[in-house]
């Protein structure tokens, strides 16, 4: 059994945990194994019907008042005394940074290895095949494991959803046995982030602006086109955050966030090595430079050589008027 | 208070990785080799802890001598004392191995301990996994990604970045913390520290002897191969007046890539 673990936020279920639960749907088609997902909170019940439509068979909720804010200790707790129950050959995460904090607990309570923010799955006759960026993606690795269950995280945005499925599973309800004692490390408040929408790592277009951008009152130009752009968020490169123009949430690259949107919009920046390792696996890739030589171009799909402060207007016109169409 | 921090030598951010395809690794030659980004604020995390109050600062890294000048800096930087845990293999990849390590060293000759502190992710490996494995494995609450750290006594509080928000996380000492950029700007190290730092001993922990059963320092991971992304063809570039040039953005987006 594939096992899938879904993170709920605003009362819903993430999308990058459907993308995991698509990807295990496929893979376990592939080695004929079943799915189920695991939700954990409290009165979650209703969000079951949605992992049925991405390919769960069965979704085990998790249920304690305890686990109605996240904490990595009860989380952890809670799944593993599922897993030490249900005994699956594999178990995915979404690599969120709520699965990146969890995962690796519940490794550790399991006493398995873990492979992190993985970016292709392949079925090697029982086994799972797993490829993972390393220094930033400058490097793949591939790794197969020797413990078990097998353990993955996968990369937000990389895994498509399936088509939904018109079909009902069984939902099972576990009411989980928690000490207040298994929860040490709860969250007591949610502050949203100022301004900010949607992560850079979950955008499907990413609007990033590096020193060209010159100032961080041009930044501003950016935040423009990405509210007019669907599920876009705005980038910056490791240059722009140092000067104190944006803050580092938003820096893309080996000491920001590594990301793979569908457009990948690079205005100002000049990409050095520690950023390209950070957006290379965009799907495409556009740049605006004034200088013809930056190492952007080596790697953009369509450049323009040019003045952003030039470019910016006129671009945001023809965007407008494509989406009005 | 007895802070412990735990750093990592990674390669330069700067640096272009080099495989050895059969030996599936990087080619360390060449390349320069700095104290992990993250770990450098953990440092300065712990240094100002030490600071506001009283507690000592030790730090820990795992590898060969060629961590030393790793713990060098950490003491330049004002680290009071450094252990260096020692073993000559290559990089693993795998985090629980590396957490039973610091697991097995904390419960046998270290255990006097109230705060550890790592950075979030190797800029390399780029697990994020040590931090709350090792967590798991004391029976300690951790909170990852911190950008804002307050002790106060035997309690903290941590706020945390996650996806287009902040989460303040309550706990109690001892406890696990990652540091993220943004929790401070790490300090240069002075003349006088660096001096200092030279003449400092550091005492040497051979991995072997901390107590291992035999199988539990095997990796469980296989390393099946390594190898350098696939290279991005460079694409168009043009050259024209700033509103020709949008109209082919939007067109290249829309008719080429179909991406819009």
């Amino acid at each position: 059994m594939f096992l899938v673990f879904l993170e709920i936020r605003d009362g819903k279920i993430k999308k990058s945990s459907l993308e995991a639960l698509s990807e295990a749907k496929r893979r376990a088609d592939e080695m004929s194994m079943d799915v189920a997902a695991a939700i954990a909170g409290h009165n979650i019940e209703a969000l079951a019907g949605e992992a049925f439509c991405y390919g769960a068979s069965k979704v085990f909720v998790l249920e304690n008042t305890l686990l109605s804010h996240y904490s990595p200790s009860g989380f952890a707790f809670a799944l593993k005394s599922l897993i030490d129950e249900v005994n699956p050959t594999v178990i995915l995460f979404s690599a969120t940074a709520m699965g990146k904090d969890l995962a690796p607990r519940l490794a550790a309570s399991l006493g398995v290895s873990l492979a992190t923010d993985c970016i292709k799955m392949t079925a090697n006759g029982g086994k799972l095949e797993v490829v993972r960026p390393i220094y930033a993606g400058k490097a793949f690795a591939t790794f197969s494991f020797k413990s078990s269950p097998q353990m993955v995280s996968l990369r937000p945005n990389v895994f498509p959803l399936i088509d939904p499925l018109d079909t009902q599973g069984e939902t099972v309800k576990k009411d989980v046995v928690l000490a207040e004692d298994n929860v040490r490390d709860q969250v007591v408040e949610l502050l949203k982030a100022e301004g900010v929408a949607l992560d850079v790592t979950e955008a499907e277009i990413v609007v990033s602006g590096g020193r060209g951008m010159k100032g961080p009152e041009n930044f501003d130009l950016l935040r423009d086109l990405t509210s007019i752009l669907p599920h876009s968020a705005v980038g910056a490169s490791r240059s722009a955050v140092d000067a104190g123009w944006i803050d580092h949430q938003h820096q893309v690259g080996q000491t920001g966030k590594t990301v793979s949107p569908n457009i990948y919009l690079a205005f100002g920046v000049s990409g050095a090595i520690q950023h390209l390792a950070g957006m290379s696996s965009s799907k495409v890739i556009v740049a605006v430079n004034k200088d013809p030589e930056a190492p952007i171009f080596r790697v953009a799909d369509f450049g323009v050589i040019g003045d952003l402060f030039q470019v910016i207007p006129p671009l945001k016109e023809e965007l407008k008027k494509l989406l009005a169409e | 208070m007895n802070i412990f921090v735990f750093v990592k030598k990674v390669p330069d951010t700067e640096s272009k990785i080099r495989i050895d395809h059969e030996a599936k690794c990087i080619i360390e030659e060449g390349l320069s080799f700095v104290i992990n980004p993250y770990d450098e604020i953990a440092i300065e995390e712990a240094l100002r802890l030490k600071e506001a109050g009283e507690a000592t600062v030790t730090a820990f890294s795992l590898g060969s001598d060629e961590s030393i000048p790793i713990l060098k800096k950490a003491l330049a930087m004002g680290a009071d004392e450094a252990v260096l845990l020692k073993e000559d293999l290559a990089e693993s990849y795998d985090g629980l191995r590396t957490a039973r390590i610091f697991v097995q060293a904390l419960k046998t000759k270290y255990s006097d301990y109230n705060l550890l502190l790592f950075g979030k992710q190797s800029v390399g490996a780029d697990n994020s996994q040590v931090p709350s494995m090792v967590a798991e494995l004391l029976g300690l609450p951790q909170v990852n990604v911190v950008t804002k750290l307050e002790i106060d006594g035997n309690t903290g509080s941590a706020y945390r970045e996650i996806e287009g928000a902040v989460e303040k996380v309550s706990f109690s000492l001892p406890a696990i913390i990652s540091a993220q950029k943004g929790l401070n700007e790490p300090r240069y190290e002075t003349l006088k520290g660096i001096m200092a730092a030279k003449r400092k001993d550091i005492p040497v922990v051979e991995v072997q002897e901390l107590g291992f059963d035999g199988d539990e320092l095997t990796s469980q991971l296989e390393l099946i191969k390594m190898e350098s992304p696939p290279p991005r063809e460079a694409g168009k570039v043009i050259e024209e007046d700033p509103d020709v040039a949008a109209k082919k953005i939007v067109e290249y987006l829309r008719e080429e890539a179909k991406a819009l």
